[in-house]
């Protein structure tokens, strides 16, 4: 059996104009955030209209990885350079995972606080307002530091670093889970009460809630290495979180397997504004995610026909 | 006498243990000796990468000649699919042949009329008409609150899981009656099963049995068994040895003896064990969600991360319905006694069959001319999410600033000082003190277990996240007890408020944790406080429970010669109920530290410092290795609790003469 398939997989490389996907489902994978959801709904159903068979499983965004390594999955269609930088080098050293390129999104991740602190702080969004009224943010349990509720412990992030070195009188306090985050957003946001804390796009609560990102001093590798380099000699870190592209990662044998789809699938490439209408549209105006690929997709069919390779 | 040692001796261990915690950074500075506040690298077992190793072993390497090891648990996989395949094709997607778009629909799944006959039959076949309806009732809620699907795939799941786990505990239980040994070898495993966070184990488990519905399956497998094997063990054990008797006096061969004679007359008792089984299996709904068994589960963690509260608790609640509905069913085949035969033709004998089978094929020919019999339509359903989203709203705008109050004084008067007394324990006096406790209570041979198992914790380098975890799990417990107990002697006292609050309590032991988490992160924000009262609501119920069970089941002779002494109400209650219901009390807090310690985990996920979140963090980052070590470390904690607060409790019972 192996002997045939290898034989076969010889004739195709030989005879590329032969090479033919195989009827078998290609399986994406679904997480449990919207923009994921529509990611993956978005290249299922292009893949669709090029006539392969697709199967979405649901998966643990980082667990997900073991699948991705033996073949039990083939495609995640959102890994994040900033919270799944350290899984993807991990898989892809084992050499059964592969990078599909980018999706085009770009990964923003910084402090954030709500357009009502900025009078409690004028002088924000620049980040040496932050110096002054430090206060502003402060909770009975920090008080009289400033309260800053950061990511999971899981997504690194270096702010307790930054706050040292850029001198900041803040406590960093870790939520454990993207949805502690947003509901004390929530909370916060209802009563007008201050609040500062780690929020990425593209994702729906920028959209729901206004407010603004702080201005930290840029972001470059050189800051991150050399405490020499940066507003703060002496310390590493005296700058803003690094911006990094949202990968796409595939089990190696999707390639041999399904050629076709997997340069479509390498194709694929969609803004932050257009994800930023969609997920809005689901999370915030209560459509499903079928209704809303299938309204980008009537409106943009020369975008995603231009994907698909036959 | 004896009594005014033993208090010398709790009073002068804790004394001790104060003063090194309170001063042990002085100590450390005084002899510079600073491993007495740390636990030297040097000293540390390397278990983290020997785990990594055996596993990788056995994911790769090990092998029976003919196939690996993966190969087995692939092919138990793939034979635990086909079950599962056929329910969900049954309850939901159809039958069809061929993939994607040259799929063809052989037979459609059951309409939701179907469905709801179904259960409504099974009710009535159980017990009576009162619980079709409730069977029914409940279903039929899961269609108008439009969770019908979602409810279906993961009824498919439960429907799968509960018998492999209810059969497989049976014959693991049969197994230990017979041969002590094996029991005895067990024992242990069974510990670790319950206690061992489930996200632990999740990844080597999703490597060797595949990404999807089965890995969440043998998960789910896994926490639900324990308790059959050993209910099944018990009920066998309790079968009086006249039954025994009379069965060998017929001839029963060893295998009559079991099927025809033993298993029979412990049918009642094994069917807790089945009862529990699809309790425990409901309650891992959410974490089998996220490694892709969809359905409910999926829905709860889908509306948190759109912090859409309403969705959430409705997803959370049908998940409660749907365990209201088995839970009953499977109560009233326990107590089900044999009825007389009917007579009659096949229609007279089988009146519910037969309804059941027309009621099938009717709505399978009529599904195909109106939609609306095959999949309930969506307009008529309701939902009160919005009203969810409105209500916490308005508590938070009002109430924040009076929750805020009261949680800086629990902060400062109890969780702060607590933590401090347990962070402060040095760990070499750790483990003497609880090998101390230990030896006081059960003898030198719990003793020296607590003394290893205290010791692989601190050699594992994860002392101080333990003592985080010892810290919240105390406090909460402490809390839940105190709220508990009485609540439950009060559900005992008066049958009325007991209906109401014994229900409350099942309610929110079935309804997902993540459901309030969100909620009381809200009005708490992210911190132990949060976690703490988190936990205290899903550890109540045990408390009140068994408070509630033990005043009930004081004797009535007791009660009278109490009433005849001419004792008030509260001095029945202090000298007599209460005194007699102290073994009951004990087992209750032993549930209520094992709930505790198993919701710890789940708090981790808004941000404890403690064991569950060293858990979580290596499932985060697919490292099996230090997941599992952590994973040990909470189930040693657990074993050691439950073996000091089981030999409380029968040392009480020696003393109460039970």
């Amino acid at each position: 059996m192996k002997h045939l398939s290898v034989a076969v997989a010889a004739l195709m490389t030989a005879f590329p104009a032969w090479a033919a996907d195989s009827a078998d489902p290609i399986k994406l994978t679904l997480h449990d955030w919207s923009g994921q959801l529509i990611t993956t709904t978005l290249m299922g159903e292009v893949l669709k209209q090029a006539g392969t068979n697709v199967e979405y499983v649901q998966a643990d965004y980082i667990a997900q990885f073991a699948g991705l390594k033996t073949g039990d999955l083939h495609v995640a269609m959102e890994i994040w350079e900033t919270t799944g930088r350290e899984a993807m080098d991990e898989a892809f050293a084992t050499g059964n995972v592969v990078n599909m390129g980018e999706t085009g999104m770009q990964a923003i991740e910084e402090w954030w606080y709500p357009a009502y602190m900025n009078d409690k702080c004028p002088g924000l969004p620049n980040w040496e307002a932050l110096k002054d009224c430090a206060d502003a943010f402060a909770t009975p349990e920090t008080a009289p530091m400033g309260r800053y509720l950061g990511g999971p412990v899981t997504w690194g992030g270096f702010d307790e670093e930054r706050v040292e070195a850029l001198e900041l009188d803040f406590e960093v306090v870790h939520a454990g889970t993207d949805a502690a985050l947003f509901a004390e957003l929530e909370s916060a946001y209802q009563r007008q009460d201050p609040i500062m804390l780690w929020i990425y796009s593209p994702h729906w609560a920028p959209s729901k809630y206004e407010g603004q990102y702080v201005e930290f001093p840029p972001y470059s590798p050189e800051c991150y290495a050399d405490p020499a380099v940066g507003v703060n000699p002496d310390a590493a870190y005296d700058c803003g979180k690094p911006r990094g592209p949202i990968w796409k990662v595939a089990w190696k044998g999707v390639a041999e397997k399904w050629p076709n789809a997997a340069k479509t699938i390498e194709n694929f490439r969609i803004s932050n504004d257009e994800m930023g209408q969609m997920v809005a549209a689901v999370d915030l105006d209560g459509k499903t995610v079928e209704e809303t690929v299938a309204a980008w997709m009537d409106a943009n069919k020369e975008v995603w026909s231009a994907w698909i390779v036959k | 006498m004896m009594r005014a040692r033993g208090a010398t001796f709790w009073f002068g261990l804790f004394a001790l243990t104060w003063a090194l915690s309170a001063f042990s950074f002085q100590l450390s500075k005084a002899w510079d000796a600073r491993w007495l506040l740390k636990y030297p690298k040097a000293w540390e077992l390397p278990l983290e990468g020997a785990i990594k190793d055996a596993l990788n072993w056995l994911v790769e390497d090990a092998h029976f000649g003919l196939f690996t090891f993966r190969d087995l648990t692939r092919a138990i996989s793939a034979l635990v699919e086909v079950p599962y395949q056929i329910l969900r094709d049954l309850l939901i997607e159809g039958f069809s042949t061929g993939i994607g778009d040259s799929a063809v629909q052989i037979l459609p799944s059951l309409s939701w009329i179907a469905v709801i006959a179904c259960a409504a039959a099974i009710g009535h076949y159980a017990r009576d008409w009162k619980l079709a309806a409730l069977v029914g009732g409940c279903f039929l809620y899961l269609a108008v609150f439009g969770q019908w699907e979602s409810a279906m795939i993961t009824l498919a799941s439960v429907l799968v899981a509960v018998p492999i786990g209810a059969v497989g505990g049976l014959f693991l239980g049969i197994a230990a009656w017979r041969a002590p040994w094996f029991e005895r070898l067990l024992r242990p495993f069974l510990d670790l099963m319950q206690t061992v966070p489930v996200f632990a184990y999740l990844v080597p488990i999703l490597i060797l049995f595949g990404f999807g519905p089965v890995a969440a399956l043998v998960a789910t497998v896994i926490y639900a068994m324990p308790p059959m094997v050993r209910i099944t063990v018990v009920a066998l054990k309790g079968v009086p040895e006249e039954v025994l008797e009379a069965g060998r006096m017929a001839g029963c061969t060893r295998r009559q003896l079991m099927w025809k004679v033993l298993v029979p007359s412990a049918t009642p008792s094994l069917m807790v064990g089945v009862n529990q089984v699809i309790m425990l299996t409901l309650n891992m709904v959410i974490i089998a969600s996220m490694i892709g068994a969809g359905g409910l589960g999926f829905d709860v963690l889908g509306a948190l991360r759109r912090l859409d509260i309403g969705g959430g608790i409705e997803a959370g609640l049908a998940i409660v319905v749907m365990a209201i509905a088995l839970d009953r069913a499977s109560q009233a085949f326990a107590e089900r006694s044999q009825r007389a035969r009917l007579t009659g033709n096949v229609l007279q004998r089988h009146p519910w069959t037969t309804t059941v089978f027309v009621v099938i094929v009717a709505t399978l020919f009529l599904g195909q001319v109106f939609p609306g019999v095959q999949t309930y339509p969506r307009d008529l359903t309701v939902t009160t999410g919005p009203f969810w989203g409105e209500a916490m709203k308005w508590i938070n705008v009002n109430f924040f600033d009076t929750f805020e109050a009261i949680k800086v004084v629990i902060l400062n008067w109890l969780l702060l000082p607590v933590k401090k007394f347990f962070g402060g324990i040095p760990w070499a006096w750790g483990i003497a003190a609880m090998a101390l406790i230990a030896w006081k209570v059960g003898g030198w041979r719990l003793g020296l277990l607590a003394a290893l198992l205290t010791a692989f914790i601190a050699a594992t380098g994860l002392w101080p996240k333990a003592m985080v975890t010892v810290y919240l799990c105390g406090v909460s417990v402490l809390i839940a007890t105190v709220v508990g107990i009485p609540l439950g002697i009060w559900a005992a006292e008066r049958p009325g408020a007991g209906r109401v609050i014994l229900g409350l309590m099942d309610t929110l032991q079935t309804l997902p944790s993540f459901v309030y988490l969100i909620p009381v992160v809200m009005l708490f924000r992210v911190g132990d406080f949060s976690a703490m009262v988190a936990v205290v609501l899903y550890a109540l119920a045990p408390a009140v429970r068994y408070a509630a069970h033990g005043i009930r089941s004081v004797p009535e002779q007791l009660i009278e010669a109490g009433v005849m002494a001419g004792c008030t109400r509260a001095q029945l209650l202090w000298r007599i109920k209460l005194p007699m219901a102290a073994p009951q009390l004990l087992l209750g807090l032993n549930q209520t530290i094992m709930l505790a310690l198993s919701m710890l985990v789940i708090t981790a996920l808004v941000g404890t410092r403690d064991l569950g979140q060293e858990v979580y963090i290596a499932l985060a980052k697919a490292q099996p290795g230090p997941g599992i070590v952590a994973g040990l470390s909470v189930a040693f904690i657990a074993i050691i609790a439950d073996r000091i607060f089981n030999a409380l409790a029968e040392g009480q019972k020696r003393r109460l003469g039970l």
